[in-house]
């Protein structure tokens, strides 16, 4: 079926479609819709719905949900993140699935309420402390919104290990077509053993983060990153166009889709312009950036940010690519003619 | 007729860390003692919290979780919420459940979940060194209060068991000791009510355990105890708080 939905409100049907049975959140716009979604919802399918005091407390709620053997998730803008960056990493450090939802907006410190981008560091590179990784899925459309939440879940279980939707402000409010098959079920269950369910019939359970005895931490840590490096095959991207391109264009969620504008105007220039959209932040397409850079020596990224990606994208050309750079912060948004001024004037210095 | 004491099946058969005198080690014993005579080993959930008591699952044979400093109460209530039919207890020092994770355990009280909570007060930090607590008494030194704890610049001692009386979500508390073998028993009829509460669903409880740290407190196991009953006490009168079962 057909549905008109808000990015925010595709975002809890996919929860919902992948059989996200307790969710805890905490108000903070421009992610409320969210919140208030998936209060209707989960009374409507008999899940748990919490209003929690806090992001504190709401991701620790996840916590013991998801400790309990549900499948739970939480949602925040970037303020709230920052303190369930916590809880992320106790989840992380005790092996624990959970779907995480970030609906940015602009920052540092409380910001603005207009969508942003400027979260990618605190997503992609850690964000709470402690050695940890969790894969960053990055919607561009409602539809990813639907479609990227409803496998976050799958992935979370596969890894036991937080994963999180790291959408936009304007993603999350703006209202486009979703599809979905009114009969989708849950894919990627999973026994869950280790979940706390009471000793019946089995050894008394525990699950912990802290280790203290010698060298166990360090064991502990080595199977983490065994782990992170099999999340490599999880990566995903989108790749229009690069072909014989004279410029490539890298961009996500929201920003994916003005540079897709982008590349029409450029081509009434005579610019041939590519796009690859990352649509795991991590694990990030190095490779596939890479194998592009190899054939494309101009790489141009545009990020609601000022300029956090495109570290990544500079790691992954080396030294074979020039990497220009468009970006805007505090909720603005690099429009199409400030992106293709900035490549049809860059391409005529060369000239 | 002499009855053999014998450890409970639902505690380990291990040495505990804990310092000699301390009270964790006879509480921990005092949940596995009511679990056992109620026969829920099976189908109960510990959250332990960050301090001395962080290593509970080391001696409790029952499924228990560790819980990000303070936010024992929320994390149980996770847990619960998806297991209703369980014993959900958590087990929380005096700086993790009246510092930290303040909010935590007033709002899970205030949302009258059905858990159980164990609040074992004894003033200070014991496991970081033995700092200042928002339960240290007047006149304590400690780690951080060298001067004493001073109403004037370091506050009063929260009396959290008296806030929260106010909520209607709360359905009993009572404030018990570990000082003498009347009090002990008292602690473990007391945490028996809590669990019974919790089993016939019928909301919030806590029992909040005064209890000593000789280490801490520079005193021996018995000075430990005599100041319990001498000072302790005082401030937090031992006794039902609120019953409304
Ligand atoms: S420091 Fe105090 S509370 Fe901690 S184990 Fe030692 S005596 Fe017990």
């Amino acid at each position: 079926m057909k549905y008109l939905s808000t990015g925010n409100e595709a975002c809890g049907e996919g929860a919902i479609r992948a059989g996200c049975r307790f969710y805890a959140g905490y108000p903070i716009t421009p992610q409320n819709e969210l919140t208030a979604y998936m209060a209707r919802r989960m009374e409507e399918t008999d899940g748990v719905f919490i209003q929690a005091e806090s992001e504190l407390a709401a991701i620790n709620m996840v916590f013991g949900a998801s400790a309990a053997g549900a499948r739970a998730m939480t949602s925040s803008s970037s303020p709230g993140i920052s303190l369930k960056q916590e809880g992320i990493s106790y989840m992380a450090g005790a092996e624990l699935p959970g779907v995480i939802v970030n609906v940015m907006r602009g920052g540092p410190g409380l910001g603005n309420i207009a969508g942003s981008q400027a979260d990618y560091f605190q997503a992609t590179k850690g964000g709470g402390h402690g050695d940890y990784r969790m894969i960053v899925l990055a919607p561009s459309t409602g539809q990813e919104m639907f479609d990227l939440t409803y496998e976050a879940f799958a992935l979370a279980d596969r890894y036991n290990n937080p994963v999180m939707v790291l959408a936009d402000g304007m993603l999350g409010q703006m209202m486009e077509p979703i599809e979905f098959d009114d009969n989708i079920k849950p894919s990627g269950i999973v026994e869950k053993p280790w979940a706390m369910t009471g000793a019946k019939g089995r050894a008394a359970g525990s699950i912990k983060s802290l280790l203290l005895k010698d060298g166990v931490l360090e064991e502990h840590n080595k199977k983490l990153q065994e782990k992170y490096t099999s999340m490599a095959k999880e990566v995903r991207c989108e790749t229009v166009d690069t072909d014989g391109a004279d410029v490539i264009l890298v961009a996500y969620g929201s920003m994916a889709r003005i540079a897709r504008e982008c590349m029409g105007i450029l081509a009434e220039h005579g610019i041939r312009a590519g796009l690859i959209r990352p649509v795991t932040l991590w694990p990030f397409p190095y490779d596939v950036i890479r194998g592009i850079a190899a054939k494309c020596p101009r790489f141009f990224v545009t990020e609601m940010s000022a300029g956090q990606m495109v570290e990544d994208v500079r790691l992954a050309v080396q030294d074979d690519s020039k990497v220009s750079f468009c970006g805007r912060m505090g909720g603005g948004v690099p429009s199409v003619d400030e992106i293709t001024e900035q490549i049809i004037g860059s391409g005529k210095k060369k000239i | 007729m002499t009855e053999k004491i014998t450890r409970p099946a639902s505690m380990k058969d291990v040495a505990m860390h804990y310092c000699p005198g301390c009270g964790h080690g006879l509480i921990h014993r005092l949940v596995c003692e009511v679990i056992d005579e109620i026969g829920v080993r099976e189908k109960t959930i510990a959250v332990a919290p960050v301090g001395c008591a962080v290593l509970a699952y080391d001696y409790w044979d029952f499924d228990t979780l560790e819980a990000a400093h303070g936010r024992t109460p929320a994390v149980a209530t996770g847990i619960k919420r998806v297991h209703p039919d369980k014993l959900v207890f958590t087990y929380q020092g005096d700086g993790d459940l009246a510092a930290i994770g303040t909010s935590e355990i007033i709002h899970a009280g205030n949302r009258g979940e059905d858990i159980s909570v164990i609040f074992v007060n004894n003033g200070v930090y014991g496991m970081t060194g033995g700092q200042m607590a928002p339960t240290t008494l007047i006149g304590q030194t400690t780690a951080t209060s060298l001067y004493t704890r001073r109403p004037e610049k370091e506050g009063y001692p929260l009396k959290i068991m008296e806030m929260m009386a106010v909520l209607p979500g709360v359905v009993y508390l009572e404030r018990t000791s570990v000082h003498s073998p009347k009090a002990v028993l008292a602690t473990k009829r007391a945490i028996r009510k809590s669990f019974e509460i919790q089993l016939d669903r019928k909301g919030f409880s806590m029992v909040e355990v005064l209890s000593p740290c000789p280490t801490y407190w520079g005193l021996s196991p018995v000075k430990s105890m005599e100041r319990i009953e001498k000072e302790v006490v005082k401030e937090y009168p031992l006794g039902t708080i609120k019953d409304v079962c």
